[in-house]
């Protein structure tokens, strides 16, 4: 008999039949991710974890005998009462009260669920918007790393050797293997001269010359510094000190934004956490709500919950202004907003909404984003979409020069641009 | 004795007098001892005869992985195999399904697996049960001498691996997988079911020829020649005898019929469908052998860890959760049980070969009556080691399914035909009934019944070459729609021209149902 151990046999065997797997089923996977965004959180799209995606797109058929029809026969264990040529009433369909043979092959799974990683995840997820290779390039490279000093290695360059240390521990050596120091070597070497010169005790002497050979020859033994002893200075590479980032979300949600508008407003808050998340070690969100009146909600309520009332949007952004002054000060917090709103606002709010913004948000600002949402059948009227007071109101402080994207989206497709547009180099935010 | 001394002698003390090993932990040498001491009762008292033994110790991640590319430890890739693995992974993770404790492959030596986190009583019982037990059977049962090459198949699927990974290089990962999905859905199609005739040799057909004239020349009588000869039939019936007898028409190996006639097919996607094809035909004995198989691994471990306690080389503690392993295998649910999922062939093969050896050394005048060959004759292991060779499932319960076993399972037989308002219960445990129930649970495993019988019988190859396969029906049965319709698009693929499948009711000769599919595209 052998025995053999293939636990230490390379892992994953199964992964190519795995990948093989995801690439057949990735049309299914892609269509489920981009499915499951919606009923997810934003945060948990961090966890990745599971979809389901149908099973029927990669079923594997055979040729087989229908389950419905026909004449049957089972042989059942477990008779109770039953005599021969009774009849018993047909158990209803479905039911498998009558035991119906056990489905060889395990047929009846309804869904197949399996298991994506995170990066797995954000990787379907992004390539859904086609993140192009520029802003990913980015994405990978925001990090910046530092060199720390991190112990001793007994490996390294002489530029980096650390003396005392060697010092130290050849000292250590010399003392544990009983190096002889040189002062006993030289008082043994002055009591030998003093006993020649005297020969008081011939014994003595020549037990001293005995002693002396033994110790110059443990001291060639021994060497003052041996390679075991260098040590250098080790360094490591640690990323840079890490910044935080918190990012605001500020919707409308009077009654006239319908259940897509919020779903896109939803993504593209979404695709900005998921790009922040990248960028900083620490990402926040604050969800801030508004009708005629704002506030700070959790993202339950912020997508979900049913509100109406009418449009004051100064509200949102004095809110967030309070916020922002309680919890994230601009000089220590990376501050992103994202706005999103159908675009009406109560006329008389638009001047005091120009100012907040011009004068306090803005300057706090890294980036503020403003997605003014419609409706998916909009078609535009005469020369174009009617502007939207708020959509006026920020153009007219975007062309006195302020910091701010604005976009327009009916479609899912569309949100990608404005993100696009935001998060592009600066050289090329002219092109995009 | 206090807390210290338990765990000073768990760790290192020295093992109580005669035991094999104590507590869960095990090592390479526990195994060996265990492994030493099962083979004495194995082939000393049970009279088992084996394959050489290679045991393998791997983990869980490798076994979900042998699970997935069907028990195989080398195979080649395809993605049904990464979909297997994550259903199985996914629902191992949620703790709805145990891991099999061990796989075994029919192969010489034969290899068994066994999982690092078991313990050391559930090595014992992995070795007993498949390095043991699914070890003799593979090696003695006729149906794997007859179908399998144990010698062989370990490099055969190196082969294929091989074969199949250079195809892939060569041709691109989306031809072979073509050619691999299509040959998947016909492997059900793809044994054939009765041994053939050996294909004569060049050499042995000339003698043959020269016999045949030979003995035309001593039988002639010229008297004969005035004899009338009936008429010669039309043409057309001798060219498409002819024609079907050349394509050996009809044929129910679709793969093999493929391989060696589809027009369209590349030499290297003909060897893809040789190879799932080989596959298919070595694992056809397990299909038929499953209760008898199973039942036999089952009786040998249990016979072999009931020794081991015996003889005190096991304690009562390794003995108990033994017996909880074995009784969970070994459990029968009955019909109107929620978990029920038919007949357990673990525990119908085991009680099956524990009533054998009730009758051999025990009878009742029942069984004597019943079994005239083997009750009372004693040497229960000589009755079950013939057993063990020279039967498959059908023909075991045919054999030896007895009275006392269908009154203790309580056995009845139910018949749902389609047209009547109720089921209708056709027999139960009674004395009119044993051999009505005996028969009926014999072709639930007959493949004869089971297996749809479908063939190719046709092929209009003066016409638009369209192939012609045809379902017998049985009791009604139609073949299940969609995956039909996916089926035959797959050999249609492979074909390269139009397909056509009737389905026929033999006992009126109607045509109650077609498919029919056209080749997508071509292969090559």
């Amino acid at each position: 008999m052998h025995i053999v151990d293939r636990r230490l046999n390379p892992g994953g065997k199964s992964l190519a039949n795995r990948q093989r797997f995801l690439r057949r089923a990735k049309a299914l996977v892609k269509r489920a991710v981009r499915d499951s965004s919606k009923e997810r959180s934003i945060k948990d799209l961090e966890a990745g974890g599971e979809v389901s995606i149908p099973l029927d797109g990669v079923r594997e058929p055979r040729l087989r005998r229908s389950s419905e029809g026909g004449v049957r026969d089972y042989l059942l264990p477990g008779n109770k009462d039953y005599v021969e040529g009774e009849r018993i009433p047909r158990p209803p369909r479905g039911g498998g009260g009558g035991g119906s043979q056990g489905s060889p092959g395990g047929e009846g799974e309804d869904d197949f669920r399996f298991a994506l990683s995170h990066e797995e995840f954000v990787d379907l997820f992004l390539e859904d918007l086609e993140l192009p290779d520029l802003a990913k390039r980015k994405l990978a490279t925001t990090e910046q790393l530092s060199w720390r000093r991190a112990g001793f290695s007994v490996t390294g360059s002489p530029a980096n050797l650390a003396l005392t240390r060697t010092m130290r521990n050849s000292l250590s050596r010399r003392i544990a293997l009983r190096r002889p120091r040189p002062d006993a070597i030289a008082a043994l070497q002055a009591e030998i001269e003093e006993l020649e010169r005297t020969h008081d005790d011939p014994i003595r002497l020549e037990e001293a010359r005995e002693e002396l050979a033994r110790m110059r020859k443990r001291t060639k033994a021994i060497p003052w510094i041996d390679p075991i002893d260098l040590r250098y200075r080790r360094s490591e590479a640690t990323p840079r000190p890490i910044a935080q980032a918190v990012m605001f979300c500020l919707m409308d949600v009077s009654g006239s934004m319908t259940e897509h508008m919020k779903d896109l407003a939803k993504r593209f808050f979404t695709l900005l956490y998921l790009f922040l998340k990248r960028r900083y070690k620490h990402v926040e969100i604050v969800f801030i709500r508004h009708t005629h009146e704002a506030s700070e909600v959790d993202e339950e309520t912020f997508f979900y919950s049913p509100e109406t009332g009418g449009t004051v949007v100064s509200t949102a952004l004095e809110e967030m202004i309070r916020v922002m002054h309680e919890r994230y000060r601009p000089e220590d917090w990376n501050i992103y907003a994202a706005q999103a709103s159908d675009g009406d606002n109560t006329s008389s709010d638009n001047a005091k909404t120009a100012a907040l913004l011009t004068d306090q948000i803005l300057p706090a600002c890294q980036y503020f984003a403003y997605l003014e949402v419609g409706r998916e059948d909009d078609s535009p009227m005469g020369f174009g979409y009617r502007q939207s007071d708020l959509w006026r109101t920020y153009d007219l402080a975007r062309s006195a020069g302020a910091q701010i994207a604005m976009r327009k989206v009916r479609h899912r497709r569309d949100i990608y641009p404005v993100f696009r547009e935001l998060f592009a180099k600066k050289g090329e935010q002219k092109t995009a | 004795m206090s807390l210290a001394d338990l765990t000073a002698r768990k760790t290192a003390g020295p093992l109580p007098e005669g035991l094999l090993f104590e507590g869960a932990d095990w090592d390479f040498g526990t195994i060996q001892r265990v492994f030493d001491a099962i083979e004495d009762i194995a082939v000393g008292e049970l009279g088992l005869d084996v394959y050489p033994n290679q045991i393998e110790v791997i983990t869980a991640e490798q076994m979900l992985d042998a699970y997935s590319s069907i028990g195989m430890p080398l195979f080649y890739k395809h993605w049904s195999f990464g979909k297997h693995f994550a259903a199985h992974e996914a629902s191992y993770r949620k703790g709805m399904r145990g891991l099999a404790y061990e796989i075994v492959i029919n192969s010489n030596p034969c290899i068994s697996y066994v999982m690092e986190e078991n313990t050391a009583t559930m090595q014992a019982l992995v070795i007993a049960h498949a390095a043991f037990g699914h070890n003799h059977f593979f090696k003695n049962n006729y149906l794997f001498k007859q179908w399998t090459d144990a010698d062989g198949i370990l490099d055969y699927l190196e082969f294929a691996k091989g074969f199949i990974s250079d195809c892939e290089e060569r041709y691109g990962h989306a031809q072979v997988e073509m050619v691999l999905d299509a040959a998947h859905a016909l492997m059900g199609q793809a044994v054939h079911r009765y041994p053939r005739k050996m294909r004569p040799d060049l050499r042995s057909e000339e003698k043959r020829e020269h016999d045949r004239r030979l003995h035309e020349e001593r039988m002639y009588n010229d008297l004969w020649r005035t004899v009338p000869t009936k008429e010669r039939g039309a043409p057309d019936d001798g060219d498409l005898l002819r024609r079907r007898a050349l394509l050996q028409l009809p044929q129910e190996n679709i793969l093999y019929f493929l391989e060696k006639t589809a027009p369209k097919l590349a030499p290297w996607q003909r060897e893809v469908l040789r190879i799932v094809r080989l596959i298919a035909q070595y694992f056809y004995p397990q299909g038929q052998t499953k209760v008898m198989n199973e039942g036999c691994a089952t009786y040998v471990h249990y016979k072999i860890m009931t020794r081991l306690h015996e003889t005190g080389k096991i304690s009562d503690g390794a003995m108990l959760e033994f017996l909880r392993s074995h009784t969970n295998v070994v459990y029968q649910p009955q019909f109107d049980e929620p978990h029920y999922g038919g007949i357990n062939p673990y525990a119908l093969g085991f009680a099956m070969m524990q009533d054998i050896e009730r009758i051999c050394e025990d009878p009742s005048d029942e069984d004597r009556e019943w079994f005239p060959d083997i009750a009372g004759r004693g040497d229960h292991m000589a009755v079950l080691r013939d057993v063990w060779a020279n039967y498959r499932d059908e023909s075991f319960i045919l054999q030896f399914l007895s009275p006392h076993l269908m009154r203790q399972l309580k056995f009845f037989h139910v018949v749902d035909d389609e047209d009547e308002p109720d089921l209708e219960v056709k027999a139960i445990h009674d004395e009119r009934g044993y051999r009505k129930l005996r028969r009926a649970l014999a072709r639930q495993y007959d493949i004869a019944h089971t297996d749809a019988d479908i063939q190719i019988v046709d092929v209009d190859l003066a016409g638009d070459r369209r192939l012609i396969l045809q379902h017998s029906m049985l009791n009604r049965i139609t073949l299940e729609e969609s995956d039909t319709r996916r089926t035959l698009q797959h050999l249609a693929d492979l074909w390269g021209y139009d397909v056509l499948m009737r389905e026929v009711d033999p006992e009126t000769d109607m045509v109650v149902r077609e498919h029919t599919a056209s080749a997508r595209r071509r292969l090559v």
